[in-house]
């Protein structure tokens, strides 16, 4: 059964980066747009089990810091190898400047 | 441990990957993250004017060898071309590769393509065996990219000073892979999706080293392949000198940088051919920070890291008789120690390599 989860604060996460976030045993990455939007996407790379919170975002990308990977956060989309398998997305709501993603 | 068997398909690789060593969390140093965006930030700028230096220089100097041949006076152009064409493309295969000498994708891209053909490293598989020398540092039987193995072969080490076996092996492999496609140890770390791209990239070497060729036999000349092919040997040396330093002599299966890779101040001119990978420690821990932050990463790590080599001379002398020593001690290697301030190795991590006969460098 989907649920809303409340992750963190809005202002926790400054914009174009991106934090950790760990739930029920899964881990996710919630990322703040150049645009002040905000997105998740699971926390692990497809490629090997990085963690993307220590990469770096540039504009709509987060590029994982173990090969350099990318991916579009806003749809998960592979963008540069070695990353071939697209990245999981979670729906993101902001209410009363907290976060909240919708996990399965 | 005894006899290694580099080969991707053999059994130390299956033991790694069966012990945990494949694929492992390595040891990092801690950076604060804000300080660490900084580092990690992407430009253009320096690579393009570095790229204008390179390839103006190579235009020049080929330009001159061609004018003055077939006199000797053409002789320190060609050298110079050379260890451009045979050596600095090869840092700027590696920096290229990893996306992070440009912020913009296609200058990475071409880049990428003209140094992979330079150094021939089919553009399409080096891309994943440098992923995997990455994720998997000197683990024997996953690293595809082992310069020195042991026990070390010093006859072919030499020899590749002037590329010849990497040469050899590059056009042989690259007659494979026009006629009969990915090698079967390709296989193994180039996913099947980029099968077609590895062949396609071979054919289009294979043509244009065909077409050299021709044009030599038809000029009854070797100066087409003095600007195409050969500089990729007789221009290796510097590549060769500065790669050997990167892990010879250190740790393998090992899971921290800091026993397996080594950090060499070197010169400029040193410096430009490499683009600043002498800061070896530092770019396999954080591998996102392009090459021209890699200095300022030093500065803000250097607390937790062996004391580097102060000249490429100091790396050799303690590098060169650990290789020999390897030669009848094969799991030797030199444990350099850290400094006071720097988090100590894991030992109960390392147990199987550092139970090995580690001696603590000079
Ligand atoms: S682990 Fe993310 S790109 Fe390799």
């Amino acid at each position: 059964m989907p649920q809303w989860i409340d992750a963190c604060a809005t202002d926790d996460i400054d914009e174009e980066d991106l934090i950790r976030f760990d739930h029920a045993g899964a881990t996710y990455a919630i990322y703040h747009s150049p645009e002040g939007d905000f997105f998740a996407t699971s926390g692990m790379c497809t490629h090997e089990a990085v963690h993307l919170c220590d990469g770096l975002v540039m504009g709509h990308l987060i590029e994982c810091p173990k090969h350099n990977g990318q991916f579009d956060y806003r749809t998960g989309e592979a963008k540069r190898a070695p990353v071939c398998v697209n990245l999981k997305t979670f729906p993101v709501k902001v209410e009363a400047g907290r976060v909240l993603i919708e996990v399965p | 441990m005894g006899k290694r068997d580099y080969s991707m398909l053999g059994p130390d690789g299956a033991r790694a990957v069966e012990i945990g060593l494949a694929a492992a969390e390595w040891y990092h140093t801690e950076v604060p993250r804000k300080q660490m965006k900084e580092l990690m930030q992407r430009s253009d700028s320096p690579a393009i004017r570095d790229s204008v230096i390179l390839f103006g220089c190579m235009i020049l100097f080929a330009g001159l060898g061609i004018y003055l041949w077939p006199s000797w006076w053409s002789a320190p152009f060609w050298l110079a071309y050379g260890v451009l064409y045979g050596s600095a493309m090869d840092s700027r295969w590696h920096e290229c590769s990893h996306g992070t000498a440009f912020k913009t994708p296609w200058m990475n891209n071409l880049v990428y393509e003209i140094a992979s053909f330079c150094m021939m490293r089919n553009s399409a598989t080096w891309r994943w065996s440098h992923a995997r020398h990455h994720t998997d540092t000197y683990i024997v039987g996953r690293d595809p990219e082992i310069a020195v193995m042991r026990p070390p072969e010093f006859f072919r080490l030499i020899a590749n000073f002037f590329g010849v076996f990497d040469s050899i092996a590059a056009m042989q492999r690259m007659v494979y892979n026009t006629f009969l496609g990915v090698h079967p140890e390709e296989k193994t770390f180039v996913p099947q999706s980029e099968w077609p791209k590895v062949v396609r990239v071979a054919r289009i070497s294979f043509v244009i080293y065909a077409a050299t060729i021709a044009l030599a036999v038809w000029m009854q000349s070797i100066l087409p392949l003095m600007v195409i092919g050969l500089p990729r040997l007789y221009g290796a040396w510097h590549h060769v000198m500065t790669g050997l330093l990167q892990h010879g002599g250190l740790a393998d299966n090992v899971i921290d940088h800091r026993l397996n890779s080594r950090t060499v101040y070197m010169n400029p001119i040193s410096r430009f051919i490499y683009w600043n990978m002498n800061y070896h420690v530092e770019h396999h821990m954080f591998p996102m920070v392009p090459y021209h932050a890699l200095p300022k990463l030093h500065e803000a790590i250097k607390h937790d890291l062996p004391a580097p080599n102060r000249s490429i001379a100091e790396g050799f002398a303690e590098m060169w008789p650990a290789l020999k020593r390897q030669l009848k001690y094969e799991d030797y290697f030199l444990k350099r120690d850290l400094p006071t301030t720097a988090k100590p190795y894991r030992e109960d991590f390392h147990a199987a390599a550092l139970g090995a006969v580690a001696t603590p460098a000079e």
